[in-house]
């Protein structure tokens, strides 16, 4: 049992309480409806769209989280061009950090 | 040769056993390739047995000394002397820690090379290399010496390029390469200009005797920021951060899983330069915020440049940085309270978070570059766009992937839960924002984990790859990480109360390391 | 002050390399630059070392008890190896890298980025 300051985790107690809700939710799924399956319920729904053969459905990596990058759009263009690859700049990143932390710690001091 | 004999001499035959071994690994393979391989097999089931058995008794309370080249090897300071002369390797929690780590690490990904660079040419200089890498990272880990850590930093960077450039008939590995030595070297001859700070001032190299007579004069606080800038460089902080997905992604899949433990020895060397050579000598509260933000901000930038990449191994090797954070905001928060009384209720859970961290990281974050290796030799791409459908093929290591994803983003019952909650509930007492940005981000891991997992893994089957898994010594370089992932997550208490404990408290124990050396 | 001649040397020394590697776009330049910077270190090292009127530690009868401090040369000696190593590999990396690239500007070699 690990002991954190605020209290404790003990991960078999949390499995064993995984296991119980499990069951639980296994047994309630088994007083639903059995006829379910194989119909218009169990197809992927993409907006009412006629999505394509269902063998060859797959979101490439480029394109998920779509929105996500939308939105930060402005904090991705200022990250995409610092990163430029270019050697030189590496160098004089660690050497703009380094002189800061001349200034931080020499000179003035958090305080 | 007894038990004694092993434990009294063990932290040099550590650094000679590999260092021999790769000398005589290039003249075996020139007989046999299958004795070679047998021969590094042997030289990392030794160093992890001698290692297992080593930090069995430093957990237990002992710091081992040895001095090299003395008659007696624990007697640091000779008849006539007042300072010890000698170099000096000293064993305490926190060294054998990492040594367990770097030993763990370096057989799993020894395994896995057996098959996944058996096409591949010049094998038997890529075994040189990984056990020279091994040779650096213990010998990093164990010195006492400062002039010492410099050579063995030195050793571990030039070995680290020269396998990052393995696979030179592709351009990008040799620019990957070159953009990593030039950042890498430029770090260690500054860490070597300010050894000769230090010693220029007091005439001492060994880091214990240093300690006990360190005056924080202007000339130390310049040699501390030369030491924190270098190391915080090494091991991948933000805004030094650049050379690490260059260089993570075009290494061979196993070099790059000790790639990150090298990293994490550097992570290591700050600590101790911080912890034990300065001490309370340090202004701990500038220090200390420095290092926290240093932390929070690898943690933020990491992952959120982690989301948008297409390349499998750019993405995770943004994730290294990432957890780095969540390893110097941990540490940062221990070194803010030192000395101060709230040490002893929260900022003693915060380090033993931090370090708690290094280790899960090392083992999951290996366990994923391993699979991402694994998927690489079968489909020969590493861009999430073409490869689909993994999961019908490679069972095991759609296992494999998905518990090591599992733990980064820290779902219970997984080691990476246990670390991160004590980092939360401990730097949450220092500031609540530090919790929300840590929680934050855990929420962006597991977010680009489900990305790469739908992408590689899921969906329809891919039309011409072959039917089958990876071969298997790799699998089983992948299941000794396993293992560890979910033994350490089942048993977290053990884990903090016997191997992590005794580490943290041998880091915030100034007084106790100095003691070893010199005293009594 | 003439003692302190060699001290501003090493600065000047540190200063140029620096400014080698951060705006020279040649690969060979880079290097040239990184080897700079450690001729500067290593000369830092010999001159913590010095001390006035004094010999050198290699005597067994020595003309004068006074002698420069042995173990900065040590330092020294090690350095200068591991800088001949890092300047090798360095070199053959430039030398794959213009295999493959075509060029030795650090601008085009860009193929990681992002």
């Amino acid at each position: 049992m690990l002991h954190t300051p605020s209290g404790y985790w003990d991960p078999l107690l949390w499995i064993l309480a995984l296991i119980v809700a499990i069951l639980i939710a296994y047994i309630i799924r088994g007083f639903g409806r059995k006829d379910y399956k194989g119909g218009e319920q169990s197809k992927p729904f993409l907006s009412g769209m006629d999505i394509p053969d269902e063998k060859e459905l797959h979101i490439r990596a480029g394109n998920i989280y779509w929105g996500f990058m939308e939105g930060l759009e402005g904090y991705y263009d200022i990250m995409k061009k610092i990163h430029t690859g270019v050697v030189n700049d590496y160098v004089a990143w660690f050497l703009g950090v380094s002189a800061l932390l001349f200034i931080v710690i020499l000179i003035v001091g958090v305080t | 040769m007894n038990m004694n004999w092993l434990l009294t001499h063990s932290p040099a035959l550590l650094i000679a056993i590999p260092l021999l071994a790769a000398f005589l690994t290039p003249l075996i393979d020139r007989l046999s390739k299958r004795a070679r391989n047998v021969l590094v097999l042997i030289v990392l089931i030794t160093v992890e047995v001698v290692m297992i058995v080593l930090a069995w008794d430093v957990f237990t309370g002992n710091t081992h000394i040895y001095t090299m080249g003395a008659s007696n090897p624990t007697a640091t300071i000779p008849v006539q002397a007042a300072i010890p002369i000698r170099i000096v390797l000293e064993v305490d929690g926190l060294s054998a820690f990492m040594g367990l780590i770097s030993a763990t690490v370096s057989l799993a990904a020894g395994l896995y090379s057996l098959a996944f660079v058996r096409r591949e040419t010049g094998q038997g200089r890529y075994y040189t290399l990984l056990l020279l890498m091994l040779v650096g990272m213990l010998g990093m880990e164990f010195t006492g010496d400062l002039f010492n850590l410099f050579v063995f930093l030195e050793i571990l960077s030039i070995a680290s390029a020269a396998l990052i450039a393995y696979r030179f008939y592709r351009g990008d590995a040799v620019e990957g390469a070159f953009k990593y030595f030039v950042i890498s070297s430029l770090g260690a001859l500054m860490v070597l200009f300010a050894i000769g700070l230090l010693y220029g001032q007091y005439d001492l190299l060994n880091m214990a005797a240093l300690a006990k007579v360190m005056k924080y004069t202007m000339l130390d606080k310049i040699a501390l920021v030369l030491f924190i800038a270098a190391f915080a460089m090494k091991c991948g902080a933000i805004p030094m951060h650049m050379w690490v997905p260059d260089s993570y992604t075009v290494a061979p899949a196993s070099i790059t899983a000790m790639l990150v433990v090298a990293s994490q020895v550097s992570l290591y060397a700050l600590f101790r330069i911080c912890f034990s050579l300065y001490g309370l000598t340090l202004d701990v509260t500038t220090v200390g915020i420095i290092i926290i933000s240093l932390g929070l901000l690898s943690m933020f930038v990491g992952v959120t440049m982690a989301l948008p990449q297409k390349d499998i191994k750019r993405l995770m090797s943004y994730h290294a940085i990432s957890q780095t954070g969540y390893m110097l905001l941990g540490v940062g928060v221990g070194l803010y309270l030192i000395g101060k009384p709230e040490f002893s209720t929260y900022g003693m859970a915060a380090m033993e978070g931090g370090i708690f961290h290094i280790f899960n990281h090392a083992l999951y974050k290996g366990l994923l570059f391993l699979t991402a290796g694994a998927i690489f030799y079968k489909v020969k791409t590493r861009n999430l766009n073409e490869m689909r459908g993994l999961a019908h093929s490679m069972k095991f290591t759609a296992i494999f992937f998905m518990i090591g994803a599992f733990a980064i983003a820290g779902i219970p019952p997984f080691n990476g839960f246990a670390s991160k909650l004590l980092i939360y509930e401990s730097v949450y007492c220092v500031s609540p924002i530090l919790s929300i940005i840590a929680m934050l981000v855990s929420i962006i891991t597991l977010a680009s984990f489900v990305k790469v997992f739908h992408s590689a893994f899921m969906g329809p089957p891919m039309r011409n790859t072959k039917e089958g898994e990876v071969p298997k010594s790799m699998l089983i370089g992948m299941v000794i990480l396993t293992v560890g992932i979910i033994l350490f997550g089942l048993f977290p208490g053990w884990v903090v109360d016997h191997i992590v404990h005794p580490a943290a408290q041998a880091l915030a124990d100034q007084a106790a390391y100095i003691q070893a050396v010199i005293g009594g | 002050m003439i003692y302190n001649i060699p001290f501003i040397v090493v600065v000047l020394l540190i200063i140029v390399g620096l400014a080698t590697v951060v705006f020279k776009r040649n690969l060979i330049k880079i290097v040239i630059g990184i080897t700079i910077i450690e001729s500067g270190v290593n000369l830092f090292l010999i001159t913590l070392g010095y001390r006035e009127n004094s010999v050198a530690p290699i005597y067994t009868f020595a003309p004068s008890t006074k002698m420069v401090l042995p173990v900065p040369q040590a330092l020294t000696l090690t350095s200068i190896v591991i800088g001949v190593a890092v300047m090798a590999l360095m070199l053959s990396f430039a030398i794959r890298i213009y295999q493959h690239y075509g060029t030795l500007d650090s601008r085009k070699i860009r193929r990681l980025r992002e």
